[in-house]
C-alpha cells in the first residue's frame, strides 16, 4: 500500500505516451476488443438482424419487417407464460431462495453445533447440474411413481406433481432453489467470516439489538458479496434451461425462454427468424438489468 | 417457396454481410460435417444409435459389402441429435445415403433440391404396394425414398385380461366406448395414457380424424390446407372429449413407458401406440399375452381402412459424388433379402416388400405385416405428416392443453388455426 501511494504521488503532471506504448497499447486492447466484437457483439447483431427476417436455415433468407414479434407478441401462445415464468424464476430466487442461504449463512456463521456438517450438506447439491437436478425431480415428483406420493401415501388421487400446469413451475421452483441456496449461503458464509469482529462488538456497546446489528452493520459491510449474490440470482433466473428441459422439454406450464429459443432454432422447425426474435426479448430484459447493475457499479465507484 | 415479392428478399449474402461476423457461428456447423475421406466406399448416414437396430443394420451392411465386393462407411449418429441438426448436416456435406422418414418430411427435402432424383430405380422394384410409393414420392411425382420397414399404430391388450373379463373386441365406436364404460366401471382405467414428451397423443389423433373424416381430409389438413376450425376438426376433438373421463389421468406428467407399464400391470385396459413401444415393457413371460386390435370405425364410409404405419427408409443425397454407388446400394436396400436380414434382428418392425419372408416374424409382427396390408391408405404419424415445426412448436402444445382442459374446443382450435396460418405462410 505504502509503495503505491508513493508511486501515484510522484505522477502528477500528464503522462506521455511514446509510439511503442501506443503499439503496445493498440496490440493488447485490440486483441480482446476484436474477440469480444467477434464473440460477442457479432453474433448478438446478427441475432437482431435474423429476427427481422424468414429463414428455414435451408432457404433463401427473407425479409419480413416486425411480423415476427407481431406473431410473437400475438399469436404465440407460450410466449407470454415462458416470460411470466421467466419473472417468476427471478422473484422466487431472489426473494425467497437467496434470503433462505443467508438465513442458513447466518445460523452456520454463528455456530450451531455440527456447523461443518449442515455446512457441507447444504452446499452439495450446488456441485450438481440443474439438468440432474431436473432428474432427481422426477423421481421425487413423478405421479404415478414418485417417492412423494409414496411418502404421503394418496394411492387413489394422487397429486399430479410435474403434470399439473398449475402446480409444476413450483415443484420446478423449488428443486432449482434447493440448489441456489447452497451456493447463496457459501458466498454469505464466505463474506461473513471476513466481518471485522470488533464492528459487532463497538455495535452492542452502543445498545444495538442483535437485529438492529444484523441489518445496520453487518449487511451493508457486505456490499461486495451482496452485489455478487444478486447478479448470480439474476443470471440464474434468466438463463434457467436444462431443469425444465430435462423434466418435459418446457412445456405445459413450465414454458422458458430459453427453451423457445432452442425449440425454435434447433431441429427441423428451424424458424430462425422466429427464434432470434424470442432471444431478442430475452436479450432485451438483460440488458435492463445489466445496464442498472453497471450504472449501480459507476456510482458506486465513484463515490468510493 | 414462391420466387416473387422481390422487394422484400434479400439474398443471404447481402444479409450476412450486414450482420458481419456473426455468420461465423451459423456457419460453423457446417464446417464441422464438411470433413469426409477420398476413398472409394459409399457412406451411409444412420440415426440408428440404439443397440438392437445398430447391430442389425451392421449386419445388413456387411451382407452387402460381401455380396457386392464394394466397401460402406456407416456414420451412426444419436436418434435425437440427428433429427434436430438434419438442416445443417444436409446443407453440409451429408453422407451420400442416409435414413429418413417417408412421407411430407421427405417431400420437405426434395422440395429444398437436396435430394437425388431415384424414379429410374422404382421403375425396376417390384413388390411395393400403391401406398408405399405414394409415401416415397415428392410433390413433384418423382420418387426419392427407398422404404425399409415400418410399424403400425393400432390399440394394444392383454389377452389374458379380456378373456378373465369377457371383454369382446370393439369394431365400432360405439362399442369402444362402452368398453371403455365397463372397464371404467371394473375399476380400471380404460386407456393407459402418457403424453409428457408430447408425441404419443398425436397418435389418438390422428386414427380419430381418419376414422371420422377419412384419409384424405386428415391428409390435407396434416398439408395446411384445410382449417383446424372446420366442424370436422371440432368433432374429433368433441369425440376424444368424449373418451377423456376414461384415460389415466394425469397424462401430461406421465411418459408412454409408465403408461405401458400400467397396460402391463393389468392396471390400464387398453393403450394406442406403435408396434415396438409397448413390448418394451413387458417382462419376458407377459409378452407372448400382449395384442392388438384395429382402432375401431367411426363413419362407416372410411371404415378402417387407413393405418397409421410410420415407414422408415434411404435417401440418397444430391450432393453425392457417388451417385452410381449409391444407387447400387439403394437397389441392394429393397430387396426382401436385405430387409429380412434386419427384421430377423429387430422384430419391433414390419417388412414392406411383399416377398419378404414371414417366417422369422413373432405372432404380434404377422399379425402386424397383415394389417398394414391391408390398409388402403398409409398414414406416417402427425409429426411426419405435417411440418414439423407445426408438429413441436404447435400441435404437441395444443394436444397437451386438451388434455388439461377437454372443454375449450373452440378456444383451442381457434389458436391452432392462428398459429398455423404464420407457420405455413413462412416459407
Amino acid at each position: 500500500m505504502p509503495l503505491k501511494t508513493a508511486r501515484r504521488a510522484g505522477r502528477t503532471g500528464p503522462r506521455k505516451f511514446t509510439g511503442r506504448d501506443l503499439a503496445v497499447i493498440g496490440v493488447l486492447l485490440g486483441i480482446p476488443v476484436l474477440i469480444d466484437v467477434a464473440l460477442i457483439w457479432g453474433p448478438t447483431l446478427a441475432s437482431i438482424g435474423l429476427s427481422f427476417t424468414s429463414w428455414d436455415g435451408l432457404g433463401d433468407i427473407k425479409w419480413v419487417g416486425g411480423d415476427n414479434y407481431q406473431a410473437l407478441f400475438n399469436d404465440y401462445p407460450p410466449f407470454w407464460p415462458a416470460v411470466r415464468n421467466n419473472l417468476l424464476w427471478l422473484a422466487f430466487l431472489g426473494l425467497v431462495a437467496t434470503p433462505f442461504g443467508l438465513l442458513l449463512a447466518v445460523l452456520i456463521d454463528r455456530g450451531v453445533r455440527f456447523s461443518r456438517f449442515y455446512q457441507s450438506t447444504i452446499y452439495m447439491p450446488v456441485v450438481l447440474s440443474l439438468a440432474i437436478v431436473g432428474f432427481m425431480a422426477q423421481l421425487v415428483f413423478s405421479r404415478d411413481q414418485g417417492a412423494l406420493n409414496a411418502v404421503l401415501g394418496n394411492e387413489d388421487n394422487p397429486v399430479d406433481w410435474l403434470g399439473d400446469p398449475d402446480l409444476n413451475i413450483w415443484m420446478v421452483l423449488i428443486a432449482a432453489a434447493w440448489r441456489h441456496t447452497g451456493y447463496v449461503m457459501i458466498l454469505y458464509l464466505a463474506g461473513l467470516k471476513s466481518v471485522d469482529a470488533s464492528l459487532k462488538e463497538a455495535a452492542s456497546i452502543d445498545g444495538a439489538s442483535e437485529a438492529q446489528t444484523f441489518f445496520r452493520i453487518v449487511l451493508p459491510t457486505l456490499r461486495p458479496v451482496n452485489v455478487i449474490v444478486l447478479v448470480i440470482t439474476v443470471i440464474e433466473a434468466l438463463r434457467a434451461f436444462d431443469i425444465v428441459y430435462a423434466i418435459n422439454h418446457g412445456r405445459n406450464g413450465l414454458e422458458l425462454l430459453s427453451v423457445l429459443v432452442t425449440d425454435n432454432i434447433i431441429g427441423e422447425a428451424s424458424r430462425i427468424g422466429f427464434g432470434s426474435a424470442i432471444a431478442v426479448v430475452l436479450l432485451t430484459v438483460s440488458l435492463g438489468f445489466i445496464v442498472t447493475y453497471l450504472v449501480q457499479e459507476l456510482r458506486g465507484e465513484k463515490k468510493g | 417457396m414462391a420466387q416473387s415479392s422481390s422487394e422484400h428478399r434479400i439474398s443471404r449474402r447481402a444479409l450476412l454481410r450486414g450482420t458481419a461476423v456473426g455468420a461465423g457461428a451459423v456457419a460453423l456447423p457446417t464446417l464441422l460435417t464438411a470433413c469426409g475421406g477420398p476413398s472409394k466406399e459409399v457412406k451411409i448416414g444412420s440415426n440408428a444409435s440404439d443397440a438392437v437396430p445398430r447391430k442389425a443394420f451392421a449386419e445388413v451392411f456387411k451382407a452387402y459389402e460381401k455380396k457386392s465386393d464394394k466397401k460402406v462407411k456407416v456414420n451412426t449418429v444419436d436418434h435425437e441429435s440427428f433429427q434436430e441438426n438434419i438442416n445443417r448436416y444436409l446443407k453440409g456435406t451429408p453422407d451420400d445415403v442416409f435414413m429418413w422418414f417417408a412421407g411430407y418430411r421427405m417431400q420437405f427435402f426434395a422440395q429444398q433440391g437436396l435430394l437425388a432424383d431415384i424414379s429410374d430405380l422404382w421403375d425396376g422394384f417390384d413388390g411395393f404396394s400403391g401406398a408405399l410409393k405414394a409415401q416415397s414420392t415428392g410433390k413433384d411425382g418423382k420418387q426419392y425414398f427407398v422404404p425399409y420397414y415400418y410399424y403400425p399404430w393400432a390399440v394394444f391388450y392383454r389377452k389374458s385380461l379380456f378373456e378373465q373379463r369377457g371383454y369382446e373386441i370393439p369394431k365400432t365406436f360405439d362399442e369402444y366406448r362402452a368398453l371403455a364404460k365397463r372397464m371404467d366401471k371394473d375399476g380400471l382405467d380404460a386407456f393407459a395414457f402418457g403424453d409428457k414428451d408430447g408425441w404419443p397423443a398425436m397418435g389418438t389423433f390422428d386414427y380419430l380424424n381418419m376414422r371420422a373424416n377419412g384419409y384424405d381430409f386428415h391428409i390435407s389438413l396434416m398439408a395446411g390446407e384445410e382449417s383446424w376450425t372446420d366442424r370436422k376438426v371440432k368433432h374429433v376433438f368433441d369425440l376424444w372429449r368424449g373418451l377423456m373421463p376414461y384415460h389415466q389421468k394425469g397424462a401430461n406428467g406421465r411418459t408412454w413407458q409408465e403408461a405401458a407399464q400400467s397396460l402391463a400391470q393389468k392396471k390400464s385396459g387398453m393403450a394406442v401406440f406403435g408396434l415396438p413401444h409397448p413390448g418394451q415393457q413387458f417382462s419376458d413371460a407377459d409378452r407372448g399375452d400382449l395384442d392388438f386390435f384395429p382402432f375401431p370405425e367411426i363413419d362407416s364410409a372410411y371404415g378402417q381402412d387407413a393405418v397409421e404405419a410410420p415407414i422408415d427408409g434411404f435417401l440418397l443425397s444430391k450432393k453425392s459424388k457417388k451417385q452410381k454407388e449409391a444407387k447400387e446400394l439403394l437397389k441392394f436396400l429393397a430387396t426382401p433379402a436385405a430387409e429380412e436380414k434386419y427384421l430377423i434382428r429387430d422384430p419391433n418392425n414390419v417388412a414392406v416388400h411383399k416377398d419378404a419372408s414371414t417366417d422369422s416374424y413373432n405372432a404380434l409382427q404377422k399379425k402386424a405385416a397383415g394389417l398394414v396390408s391391408g390398409a388402403k391408405q398409409i398414414s406416417q404419424f402427425m409429426d411426419r405428416d405435417t411440418r414439423p415445426d407445426f408438429a413441436s412448436q404447435v400441435m404437441i402444445r395444443a394436444i397437451q392443453q386438451f388434455i388439461n382442459d377437454p372443454d375449450d374446443i373452440d378456444g383451442l382450435t381457434k389458436d391452432i388455426e392462428s398459429q398455423k396460418k404464420t407457420i405455413f405462410a413462412a416459407s
